[in-house]
């Protein structure tokens, strides 16, 4: 065992250790592991940031759709209205068409039993006027006894 | 081994290989061996580490980016929790003492023949591989840091703080009269001191690290110079299963030892830097 020049070769040889470790390794390294830290630390944040700013969108989400189905409804109930009156409106107009057409329907009928009417007393004076024929055997001339006929006419 | 003898065996195996660089003195022979390993260890170290260095990226590491990120900031806590000053050099100095001294002691895991045995075969005598077990190489070290420690004694406590310290501590006078009889005493348990810490740190380390390969030497003398015809027998296969037994237990506890060696070097450097920032005495 001898102590000598090994000690101070080892010493230089170790002073060059640190320094390269100290100049190249320790602060590269360190500095790399701290930006790291950085980088996940600012990413946490933006991550609580994110779910902040998330929030308020649904809240606003939420706020909106709200408004909306309010809306909605309002525009539910006044269509409902609007059907409810058109539906009215329709019965009515039947109804009144309804009624015009009884009307215009009893008015023609009306007239055709006058027509009937009218008709019938024809064919009643002629037949009446074939029966006296008939009876009396003899013509009735119409021209002579119209004032019987008429009469008899107006009596049916 | 064709000599046979254990106590030749051992000894060859602790003697250096040496050049003399001044002939017939022993101060200027220097331990090739132990330079040798010493470099190729710090190759490795400062290689690695740098090339992690090169390739370093603050996004997702690699693998062997986390496996130097743990180390480091393993060494960046222990540091934090010793020195509470702010320097450039104490986290550096103890990264590369750790890994380096890590990797020294690692060497005597190696089968203790395995690098001398080849050596022998192209023609290198002596051949020893463990550096820390060379008292050159620790006190190297040991003698560095406390350099650095004088260094910052001087320099942040200033040459006449240094000196209260030095004569003022740790018996404390509660007057002059009584600090200058206390400044005897003070001097000479701080000169101890002093002395002390280089020496302690640096034998620590040599004192594990000779025994541990000193062990692995006297386990391998088991199946020593013993022939085949011997070792086929039932007593020499007892003494090989008994070699390889002992040999993996020493060698799994040695796990422990030189990475704690490594540690406590690391600790005091630290503890010792401390100490030289120290200004509140």
């Amino acid at each position: 065992m001898n102590i000598g020049i090994t000690l101070i070769i080892q010493m230089v040889v170790f002073i060059v250790v640190v320094l390269i470790t100290m100049k190249y390794i320790w602060p590269v390294i360190l500095g790399a592991m701290e930006e790291r830290e950085k980088l996940i630390a600012d990413g946490l944040a933006a991550s609580d940031e994110a779910e902040i700013a998330l929030k308020k969108a649904q809240d606003e989400a939420d706020g909106i759709v709200n408004e909306a189905k309010g809306v909605a409804t309002e525009v539910r109930e006044s269509a409902n209205k609007m059907a409810n009156k058109i539906k009215d409106q329709a019965k009515s107009d039947a109804i009144a068409e309804k009624e015009r057409q009884m009307a215009s329907a009893v008015a023609e009928i009306e007239q055709e039993a006058n027509r009937a009417k009218e008709e019938l007393r024809k064919q009643v004076s002629t037949l009446a006027l074939a029966g006296a024929e008939k009876l009396l055997n003899k013509e009735v001339d119409p021209k002579v006894h119209a004032d019987l006929l008429n009469d008899l006419v107006k009596e049916i | 081994m064709s000599s046979g003898s254990i106590g030749g065996y051992i000894e060859h195996h602790l003697s250096n290989n040496t050049l003399e660089l001044v002939e017939g003195s022993s101060f200027w022979t220097v331990n090739v061996d132990s330079v040798v390993y010493t470099l190729i260890t710090a190759v490795v170290f400062l290689g690695f580490f740098g090339y992690v260095a090169k390739n370093v990226k603050s996004g997702v590491p690699s693998k062997s980016q986390n496996f130097v990120e743990m180390i480091i900031k393993f060494v960046n806590e222990q540091v934090n929790d010793l020195f509470h000053y702010q320097s450039k050099v104490v986290a550096p100095l103890a990264l590369s003492i750790f890994v380096w001294v890590f990797l020294m002691n690692f060497m005597d895991l190696i089968p203790v023949d395995l690098l001398p045995g080849a050596g022998q075969a192209i023609g290198i005598k002596h051949m020893r591989v463990v550096p820390s077990t060379d008292l050159n190489i620790t006190f190297g070290m040991s003698f560095g840091v406390i350099l650095l420690v004088m260094y910052y004694n001087f320099t942040k406590k200033g040459p006449i703080g240094y000196a209260k310290e030095y004569f003022g501590h740790p018996f404390e006078g509660p007057n002059t009269m009584m600090k200058i009889v206390l400044a005897g005493p003070n001097m000479l348990l701080n000169t101890v001191e002093t002395i002390a810490k280089p020496v302690s740190l640096g034998l620590r380390l040599f004192g594990n690290l000779y025994a541990g390969e000193l062990i692995f030497m006297l386990i391998a003398v088991f199946t020593l110079g013993y022939g085949l015809e011997h070792l086929l027998s039932f007593g020499g296969i007892v003494m090989i299963i008994a070699q390889f037994l002992l040999g993996l237990m020493w060698a799994l506890f040695h796990i422990l030892i030189i990475t704690l060696q490594a540690f406590i070097f690391m600790m005091l450097s630290v503890v010792y830097l401390a100490q030289s920032h120290d200004t509140g005495h």
